[in-house]
């Protein structure tokens, strides 16, 4: 079944700060088009893997790594230029992020990074990916006025948009709704939901409940080992290992 | 015995705020000086006509134009150099024992007394060079002495852009230059600006760097390679040699009313440019 096809391979993946280890010995694989839930407590190492597969760590100089990280078999590590690499693995960061320009210059900054995007053509992106993002009938009226007047909910569903717009086939959310209302929240899953037809995503949260409605697969990671893996449902009901139950049912984290 | 907090309150807010009437009152008078002094002196004769009897008669044009020529090399060089410079140290390069010792000499560069440029202008340009006393020379020398302005001031503005969003711009998949350029460049501009600013008002004030590096002739320049006096220079001369304190005063004057204009003319632009950013 092609579900179950691995998009996204990591083996035996370790990645340190200086001395500090942030993950030890990980191996996990993302299936093609699902949504994988990563939770876990602070410094469990679930942004330092997101970091891994894009290669946003190269960024930190004292960081080490080492393992292995594939895209459809692809170390990522052999991308010659890792902006190819980051235009395929896009990114949602736990607090909104607009830069301070217009709505539709936030949604084209990406795209415009290759070519000079031309008017229809930037037309048509802006109103997809805001439709993805479950945003265009909030702005559609107001794409030339400045992002920073949105709402952080509508904030981050614009940070959403303009990582669809360079039309990446994996999008990691780290967080993304740490700092959002509930309703914000909803809004913000519901696209996620939406946007696994055509693409795989892996989810970071520390709200379990959120990982549990919005993940296929869950994963647990705890002091940089992943602890378990598996369908959400499994991690919630009947875990295989007890540490993975004593958080889900909130006794630490 | 403990003053009560809401007199220290008091007390504290009485000394500060005298500390800036006094410091605004200061800039006021020497202002009003200047100007009370000046203006009377100054027709549209004095600003357009040539230099007469060393500065006796006749007006300030020569020195007016040898100003401007020479701001503007001297900003001419130092903006880019200086932005790149800072870039390199904000954005290219890691933290460490070069950086440590490149921002430590430019911080010595930022104290070192202007006469000093000019004497190195005179050894390097001048001489070594062959460019002789020239405006040429001058606009090096002077560019020379606020490098390390522009440096600091720019690198400031460039960190105190949000990492964030570099970290946006590169996880859309930005270059490192794309990040600098588009992310990061904009949103420091009024920063770096203020620098340049601070630049050029320093090289219209300069005389030491000037009179040794550019000379002071009274003739109109027609060309980069020959010597000129800047309006700093030529009010040095005319007061230091009490040729004519009127004309002394008018140039000082006008030296005055030519920074105001920068400042505000730059500052309004700033502004216009980050509301406009911010609307848009």
């Amino acid at each position: 079944m092609s579900a179950d096809r691995v998009k996204i391979a990591i083996r035996d993946l370790n990645v340190g700060f200086g001395d500090v280890e942030a993950l030890k010995g990980v191996s996990l694989d993302v299936r093609l088009n699902e949504v994988l839930s990563i939770i876990g407590p602070a410094n469990s190492g679930k942004s330092s893997l997101l970091m891994a597969i894009n290669r946003m760590i190269d960024r930190f100089p004292e960081a080490s790594l080492s393992g292995s990280v594939k895209i459809d078999g692809v170390e990522v590590s052999g991308f010659r230029n890792v902006e190819d690499l980051r235009r395929r693995v896009g990114m949602v960061y736990a607090m909104p992020i607009p830069l301070p320009m217009s709505i539709r210059e936030n949604i084209l900054f990406g795209p415009g990074f290759m070519k000079r995007v031309k008017r229809s053509e930037g037309d048509s992106i802006v109103e997809s990916t805001l439709k993805a993002a479950y945003l265009w009938d909030e702005v559609k009226d107001r794409l030339g006025s400045s992002a920073m007047a949105l709402s952080g909910g509508q904030q981050q569903r614009l940070c959403i948009a303009r990582t669809l717009a360079t039309n990446p086939e994996i999008i990691m959310f780290d967080e993304p709704c740490s700092g959002l209302d509930p309703i914000s929240t909803a809004k913000v899953e519901d696209a996620i939901k939406e946007l696994k037809n055509d693409r795989t995503i892996i989810f970071v949260t520390n709200n379990t409940k959120q990982a549990a409605r919005v993940g296929d697969r869950t994963a647990f990671l705890l002091m940089g080992e992943l602890v378990e893996v598996d369908d959400t449902a499994k991690i919630f009901t009947n875990p295989s290992d007890n540490r993975t139950e004593e958080y889900v049912s909130g006794k630490f984290g | 015995m403990r003053i009560a907090p809401s007199i220290t309150q008091k007390i504290a807010k009485f000394m500060l705020f005298a500390a800036c009437a006094s410091a605004i009152a200061a800039l006021l008078f020497v202002i009003g000086f200047v100007l009370v002094g000046g203006l009377q002196n100054v027709t549209w004769a004095f600003l357009t006509e040539p230099i007469l009897d060393m500065g006796r008669g006749g007006g300030i044009l020569p020195a007016i134009v040898g100003t401007i020529l020479m701001v503007f090399v001297a900003i001419g060089i130092a903006a880019p150099l200086g932005v790149a410079s800072a870039i390199y140290l904000a954005e290219y390069t890691l933290e460490g024992k070069a950086t440590q010792t490149i921002r430590f000499g430019i911080n010595c560069l930022a104290g070192v007394p202007s006469i000093i440029f000019g004497l190195f202008g005179f050894i390097l340009f001048v001489v070594i060079m062959g460019f002789g006393w020239s405006i040429l020379s001058g606009g090096l020398s002077l560019a020379a002495m606020i490098l390390p302005t522009v440096i600091r001031t720019a690198e400031e503005a460039l960190r105190s852009v949000p990492q964030n969003y570099r970290d946006v711009a590169a996880s859309l998949g930005a270059t490192r230059w794309q990040v600098v350029t588009r992310a990061v460049l904009p949103y420091a501009l009024p920063g770096i600006l203020t620098g340049v600013i601070l630049g050029i008002g320093r090289s219209i004030e300069e005389t030491a760097v000037v009179i040794f590096t550019a000379g002071s002739a009274v003739q109109m320049p027609t060309s980069l390679f020959d010597s000129a006096r800047t309006m700093a220079v030529h009010f040095y001369i005319l007061a230091r040699e009490g040729v004519s304190n009127e004309n002394a005063y008018a140039t000082a004057s006008i030296l005055i009313l030519t920074i105001l204009i920068i400042n505000i003319t730059a500052y309004t632009m700033m502004h216009r440019l980050m509301r406009g950013r911010r609307a848009a």
